[in-house]
């Protein structure tokens, strides 16, 4: 089926919950309310003549001062056995960060979802183990967000700080001694102007 | 009798951690295994050891930019991931390919997959035990690698694509090589399969190993060899053909049962479906320029100046690549079939030079994502050659 | 004088046997080596012949770490425990005729008796670590090892039916008297039985279970280090070695040969031993790894059936024939 005609039908089925439907190079993309989303995916995954059984990527993105609603959750959807494809998008408000899981009809999004969790913060309802995948537990807010700084805003993750001072501790069984830190390069410079070498 | 009961203590699970640092998780995989004797019965993967922000990072380079970045998603066969980096942004600022480019890069990405096939046979016969088939598997990619190193300069980090097609072409003395590879390598798999396909401590470790639905399969959302081992023919260079393609005549091996030696066939099928495809592509090569004329490209500044400070050389190079008219708003996902499964790319561009988003879908991630699934009541040594037939790389899992 | 004879056959025996276990890891390598299409050690020395010297000071001056958490005393004995028990079972194998350290009656039994005791090394080794790699791989080996000492125990009952005899030099003397100067052919059944056994008993691929490296890293020596680590590696060569002259006395003919190769008279024991692990190391290059459950069912369904059918059978034969 051609992807226009399976968003003519979504709008059909659920009037009131599309919003646009727009197309770019040949793909489709249907930008739909997050309220009923579950039931969205599950009619488009149950669907006989849709089958959409195939979640290529699911995936967040943020539209900081571009648009209105902050966060769109998007469902790249392929039909196997029916070979047509269909992108949905999703939106979800920045004040209201929560959208309902499809791993009860994909179990495949299960990592999805958790990765979006993890860099987008946005939350998943009835996601069975909604916790942070790509970076460590106790990470201090989510890199993919615009306002994110590229840099990390100059703060190091407090996990790592933890493994320096134990790195540190350990120093004494060195062969070599305790050795300056090499982070604290004003130290060192000051070791040296004293001594006219590192001290080892 | 109260003594008793005080005495028997409640069933209590042996948790082993099994890696990051593991001979066999391939990377920097951590799993955490919950055993009951020997049998598996609960399995939690941590992944993320290898997460260098690369859809962050590519948010600030030029498109351009970003592929250098590709290279070190699969790192085993990069080559696949700068087709199909060029292949997303292609469609998403309208570029048509060459002919001959797309012929280049079908066979690049042919041979991608047999360097990617020969180390996942490598590693997986290792894992299981199988010694000798690693080295014999590593001295075919030797050559695949030399050819690598002959038309683009790296054996591994090749970024050999660029936007609008390829960046050298490819000379007579490696057409020459590869074709001699092509005719002698279908006698080179048959000689791996002498060493394990019939031995009978090879097939009692594979058939019947973790065993994976057809439905299953497609909800867990497997892809590549992993998903057609289990009776689902979905190959995206049938379905959505890219590049050459659907000039070039290859069958699509589909297993039956979905264990552990239905994908290790698939596999070894693939190779020879490759290996015929690099022949038609040499055979079919047409003539012509291999870079489309309105390709952008990171070219450097004209003058000195703009070298010296940090910011103007970053614009300077830029600039030409932001010119360009076309650039549209909008979004496409864009999907090629890697040796691990598919790979694709999700762009949304606000009109600029640089991605607004990107997200990979990298196959590993979402492999990894079903290993509790697989592993469930599997015993230890078959954990192993579960992670092993699911061909897993972490560099492209965490991105 | 007797007790200074004896002392002095026990030097020459154990400097001979362990420069046999330092090359048996060089030629291990070089064979390996070559059927994988690779040169196998070529940097130490001419051929890297020297390889096996550069190993053994290496790990002499690794340092030698021990787990805090480890029990100390027995993590100390354990491989003392392998390495002791694998080379007193030596002492009873006759290299050429009328050469054994001791002449035993019961030399079988022994060597039964000392090559399980290195499995409590083993198991020990997995306990004491404390950690829980090292202690699945004792687990392993200890199951391991009690269900193929039985079949292994078993396969070579037909020999001693045969032999009349558990001295070991006797055997052999039987062996050039009977039929077919060798007891590989009446006793082939039991002499597949006993190759499978022998490989497990040693914990070689395709039973390496206790230490299989893609599953438990290293299995019961994970937590070693140095020398102690060394001293397991030599304990698994010395094994071997013992397996390969318990075969080919017991199978092979001994020292005897087609013709007697005058000025060496243990030329064809050591032959035939080095056969043994040759074997050794070609089904290292070939096979992989068992599974655990697969193990425990090969041994118990196919090589205990199998080789107390051999007893009824030589039993059978033996009663008729005479």
């Amino acid at each position: 089926m051609e992807p226009l005609e399976i968003a003519e039908l979504l709008k059909k089925r659920f009037p009131g919950q599309v919003i646009e439907i727009k197309e770019s190079r040949n793909q489709v993309g249907v930008l739909v309310k997050k309220g009923r989303i579950l039931e969205i995916c599950r009619w488009l995954h149950d669907d006989p003549r849709l089958q959409f059984n195939h979640l290529a990527d699911l995936c967040g993105v943020d539209y900081l001062g571009k648009r209105d609603c902050r966060f769109e959750v998007v469902y790249n959807l392929y039909s196997i056995p029916l070979r047509h494809r269909i992108r949905i998008r999703a939106q979800v408000p920045e004040e209201d960060c929560k959208i309902d899981s499809v791993t009860s009809i994909w179990m495949g999004a299960n990592w999805h979802e958790r990765e979006c969790y993890d860099l987008f913060g946005i939350e998943f309802v009835g996601h069975p183990d909604l916790r942070r995948i790509l970076l460590p537990e106790g990470w201090e807010g989510h890199p993919l967000r615009k306002d994110y700084p590229l840099d990390g805003g100059g703060k190091n993750w407090s996990g790592y700080e933890e493994i320096r001072k134990k790195a540190k501790d350990l120093r004494q069984f060195d062969f070599y001694g305790d050795y300056p830190d090499p982070t604290k390069e004003k130290e060192l410079k000051d070791v040296a102007g004293k001594d006219g070498e590192y001290g080892q | 009798m109260e003594n008793m009961d005080n005495n028997q203590r409640p069933f209590e699970p042996y948790e082993i951690q099994m890696g990051p640092q593991h001979p066999a998780t391939h990377g920097v995989l951590k799993l955490d295994l919950e055993l009951d004797g020997e049998t598996v019965i609960g399995c939690k993967p941590t992944v993320g050891f290898l997460h260098r922000g690369v859809e962050k990072l590519s948010e600030n380079l030029t498109y351009a930019q970003a592929l250098p970045l590709t290279d070190r998603l699969d790192y085993i066969a990069s080559m696949a991931n700068n087709v199909v980096y060029s292949n997303a942004v292609e469609t998403l600022l309208g570029i048509e390919v060459p002919e001959r480019a797309k012929f280049i890069r079908t066979m690049v990405m042919e041979m991608a997959r047999i360097t990617g096939h020969l180390l996942w046979l490598a590693t997986h016969a290792l894992d299981i035990g199988a010694m000798t088939v690693f080295l014999y598997c590593f001295r075919e990619r030797e050559q695949l690698l030399d050819l690598f190193e002959e038309v683009c300069g790296a054996r591994l980090t090749t970024t050999y694509t660029c936007i609008g097609g390829v960046r050298q072409d490819v000379t007579g003395h490696f057409l020459e090589t590869l074709y001699k590879f092509t005719e002698e390598f279908p006698s080179r798999v048959r000689e791996y399969e002498t060493l394990i396909d019939q031995n009978r401590i090879w097939l009692k470790r594979t058939q019947g190993v973790g065993i994976v639905s057809k439905e299953d399969a497609v909800s867990l959302g497997l892809t590549g060899p992993s998903l057609r081992a289990s009776g689902v023919d979905y190959d995206v260079r049938k379905h959505l053909p890219f590049d050459a393609y659907s000039e070039v005549e290859f069958e699509v091996p589909i297993g039956k049962k979905g264990d552990v030696y239905d994908r290790y066939r698939c596999r070894m099928e693939e190779l020879l479906q490759s290996n015929r495809i690099i022949k038609q592509c040499i055979e079919k090569l047409p003539p012509g320029p291999i870079r489309a004329d309105d390709s952008p490209d990171l070219v450097m500044p004209f003058s000195k100046k703009c070298v010296t400070a940090d910011a103007t050389f970053k614009s300077g190079v830029i600039k030409l690549v932001e010119d360009r008219k076309h650039y549209m708003e909008g979004d496409v996902y864009v999907s090629g079939e890697c040796p691990k499964g598919e790979l694709g790319f999700y762009f949304v561009s606000d009109g600029k030079g640089r991605p607004y988003r990107m997200h990979i879908r990298s196959p590993s991630y979402i492999h990894i994502g079903a290993l509790p699934f697989l592993c469930k009541g599997q015993m230890v040594a078959d954990v192993i050659a579960i992670i092993g037939s699911l061909d897993v790389v972490l560099g492209e899992c965490d991105r | 004088m007797e007790i200074l004879w004896i002392l002095l056959k026990i030097v020459i025996v154990f400097a001979v046997l362990m420069v046999h276990v330092m090359y048996a890891t060089y030629f291990e390598r070089k064979v390996i080596g070559h059927m994988q299409v690779r040169m196998g050690p070529m940097r130490v020395g001419p051929h890297g012949i020297l390889q096996p010297i550069a190993d053994g000071l290496k790990l002499f001056f690794k340092e030698d770490v021990i787990p805090e958490q480890a029990d100390k005393g027995v993590f100390y004995a354990a491989p003392l425990i392998c390495l002791i028990s694998a080379l007193s079972a030596v002492a009873v194998v006759p290299f050429f005729k009328g050469f054994a350290i001791a002449n035993i009656n019961i030399g079988l039994l022994y060597i039964f008796a000392m090559s399980s005791l290195a499995a409590y090394g083993v198991v020990l080794a997995g306990w004491s670590s404390n950690s829980k790699y090292p202690f699945l791989g004792g687990l392993r080996s200890s199951a391991q090892v009690i269900s193929y000492e039985i079949a292994m125990g078993l396969s070579l009952v037909g020999v001693m039916m045969m032999a009349g005899s558990l001295n070991l030099t006797d055997i052999v003397m039987a062996q050039s008297k009977s039929a077919f100067k060798v007891y590989l052919i009446p006793q082939f059944i039991g002499f597949f039985v006993f190759v499978i056994a022998m490989f497990a008993e040693t914990n070689r691929t395709p039973f390496d279970l206790p230490e299989a490296e893609s599953e438990l890293v290293a299995g019961y020596c994970t937590e070693y280090s140095g020398m102690r680590f060394a001293l397991f590696f030599m304990a698994e060569y010395i094994g071997m070695i013992v397996m390969s002259c318990v075969g080919v006395v017991c199978f092979l003919g001994g020292w005897n040969g087609p013709f007697d190769v005058p000025g060496i008279p243990f030329f064809w024991f050591i032959l035939k031993v080095y056969l043994f692990i040759f074997l050794y190391y070609w089904v290292r290059a070939t096979l992989p790894r068992y599974r655990y459950d697969q193990l425990m069912a090969l041994g118990w369904k196919v090589l205990i059936p199998l080789a107390l059918f051999n007893i009824v059978l030589t039993g059978t034969i033996k009663s008729i024939v005479g």
